[in-house]
């Protein structure tokens, strides 16, 4: 039997302890803070990551699988921190050390320490299925609650957009649409319901992406996108869009203002039973013009209104694109670029086509030769 | 014998048919096949020697424009997909 004062002495005769000059010196270290997550909130020294003492052992492994790795481990004076480098050599780890004297010597001796940001009781438990996965965790939730979505159209595809942006805490979302809700768009465009028949899109779905999360900035442009206008809604610093126009000219002019400002753009397009979704992130892949340099003629380009679509098809499409909207914004996953999905509702399949850049592209190619916005309603009806 | 994806709005011109059946060695032999087959569909999407500007072929999930265009190998197992531009979109 020993105590707790023999127990820490011959732990720290069995592990390596650094000073904090000492340990600057370790290149590529990883620091890690086993303090309670109330001390960490109360500040900690940059670059740190954050695993408390009593998950060390089954989080370690996910954090930092190379055994090889040099570690630094600090708790508030280095007692912690030192049972916590016994238990790392134990499992394998040859480069542990302990930080003598802990953030508490660090702070005293002038460190620099940083203050987290931290989610409010009510965000954590409303984004707590979120922050459960390691890849969007807190970091990845503020980096949602910092973004700034724009939806070209309030109907189909935007509907489950908006819903599930807005379920996803991102932090403010504009939608452009000049429609008002008619009866024949409840077959499809779920944001929008009874209530608000005859109601700008706009405001409908403000209402229900107010009434699913209080705490997104919705800005609302009720009007069509234009050359006119397009300008001034995208110098609201929008950091991607998700395109779920129904018509050509709209989709060209999406794609030129995009291309020139790089902002990257979710494209979902539906008809009947038919969906395709791809990203199109400027000059990293290709843009619509390089996918599909010419719009079809009118006769083969009908719309949603003329030829119809299965109700439920804008909500897996625009789900998809919600999907990868959220990994843009979080900075997680492969995103879709220069791939093109294609989902066919009836047979339940989905197909996926390589999409290259062009180099001869009139807008995001070598030498553009577009280079100001055109007539794009001229353009759609050669 | 490959199969040919027949997209939504071009379905008309293949009597309502989801996929077709073609032959050729080539995109060029398979679309001059597809075109004696069913010419409604194959001059939506071929004609003159060219593939139409707004229609995209793929042979196995290939744009044939990135690869030989016209001379792009073709195989039995080969799934060719025509895709137009679909307009979009929710009305809004």
């Amino acid at each position: 039997m020993s105590s707790y004062r023999e127990l820490l002495r011959a732990t720290k005769a069995g592990i390596s302890e650094v000073d904090a000059r000492e340990a600057a010196q370790l290149d590529g270290a990883v620091w890690i803070d086993v303090r309670e997550g109330d001390e960490w909130t109360e500040g900690h020294i940059p670059g740190a990551l954050h695993i408390p003492r009593g998950n060390l052992e089954s989080r370690i492994e996910t954090t930092v699988p190379d055994h090889a790795s040099t570690i630094v481990l600090y708790c508030a004076v280095g007692n912690r921190s030192a049972f916590a480098a016994k238990t790392l050599g134990d499992l394998g780890y040859d480069s542990v050390h302990s930080l003598v004297g802990g953030f508490t010597d660090w702070k005293r001796n002038g460190g620099e320490i940083t203050m987290p940001r931290t989610l409010s009781p009510e965000k954590r438990t409303r984004y707590s299925r979120h922050l459960l996965i390691p890849e969007i965790g807190e970091e990845g939730q503020f980096r949602l609650l910092d973004s700034r979505v724009l939806l070209i159209g309030a109907g189909g595809l935007g509907s489950p957009a908006s819903l599930y942006l807005a379920a996803a805490g991102i932090g403010t979302l504009g939608i452009v649409d000049a429609d008002i809700v008619d009866e024949t768009n409840l077959q499809r465009q779920i944001a929008h319901s009874l209530d608000t028949l005859g109601t700008p899109k706009v405001d409908s779905a403000k209402r229900a992406i107010e009434a699913l999360n209080p705490d997104v900035e919705v800005v609302t442009y009720r009007e069509r996108l234009t050359s006119e206008n397009i300008d001034r809604i995208l110098d609201d610093n929008w950091d991607l869009i998700v395109d779920g126009a129904d018509n050509f000219p709209t989709r060209y002019l999406v794609n030129d203002a995009s291309v020139w400002r790089g902002i990257p753009v979710v494209h979902g397009s539906i008809y009947r039973f038919e969906g395709q979704v791809t990203v199109f992130k400027p000059h990293e892949g290709p843009c619509y013009r390089c996918l599909f340099p010419e719009p079809p003629p009118p006769e083969l380009a009908p719309s949603c209104a003329e030829g119809g679509v299965l109700g439920v098809l804008p909500g897996i499409i625009g789900s998809l694109q919600t999907n990868e909207a959220i990994k843009l914004a979080a900075g997680i996953g492969e995103p879709l670029v220069g791939r093109l999905l294609l989902f066919d509702a009836l047979s339940t399949e989905f197909n996926e086509v390589r999409i290259e850049r062009r180099a001869d592209c009139p807008v995001c190619g070598d030498q553009p030769t577009i280079t100001e916005y055109i007539d794009y309603v001229e353009f759609c009806a050669r | 014998m490959s199969i040919v994806r027949v997209p939504p709005v071009l379905r008309a011109e293949a009597g309502g048919a989801r996929e077709v059946q073609a032959s050729g060695t080539t995109v060029r032999e398979l679309l001059e096949d597809l075109s004696d087959r069913l010419p409604a569909l194959g001059s939506r999407v071929y004609g003159e020697g060219t593939i139409q500007p707004f229609v995209n072929v793929y042979v196995d999930g290939e744009d044939v424009r990135t690869r030989d265009g016209l001379d792009t190998p073709v195989r039995d197992s080969s799934t060719i997909i025509l895709l137009p531009a679909m307009a979009g979109g929710s009305s809004w």
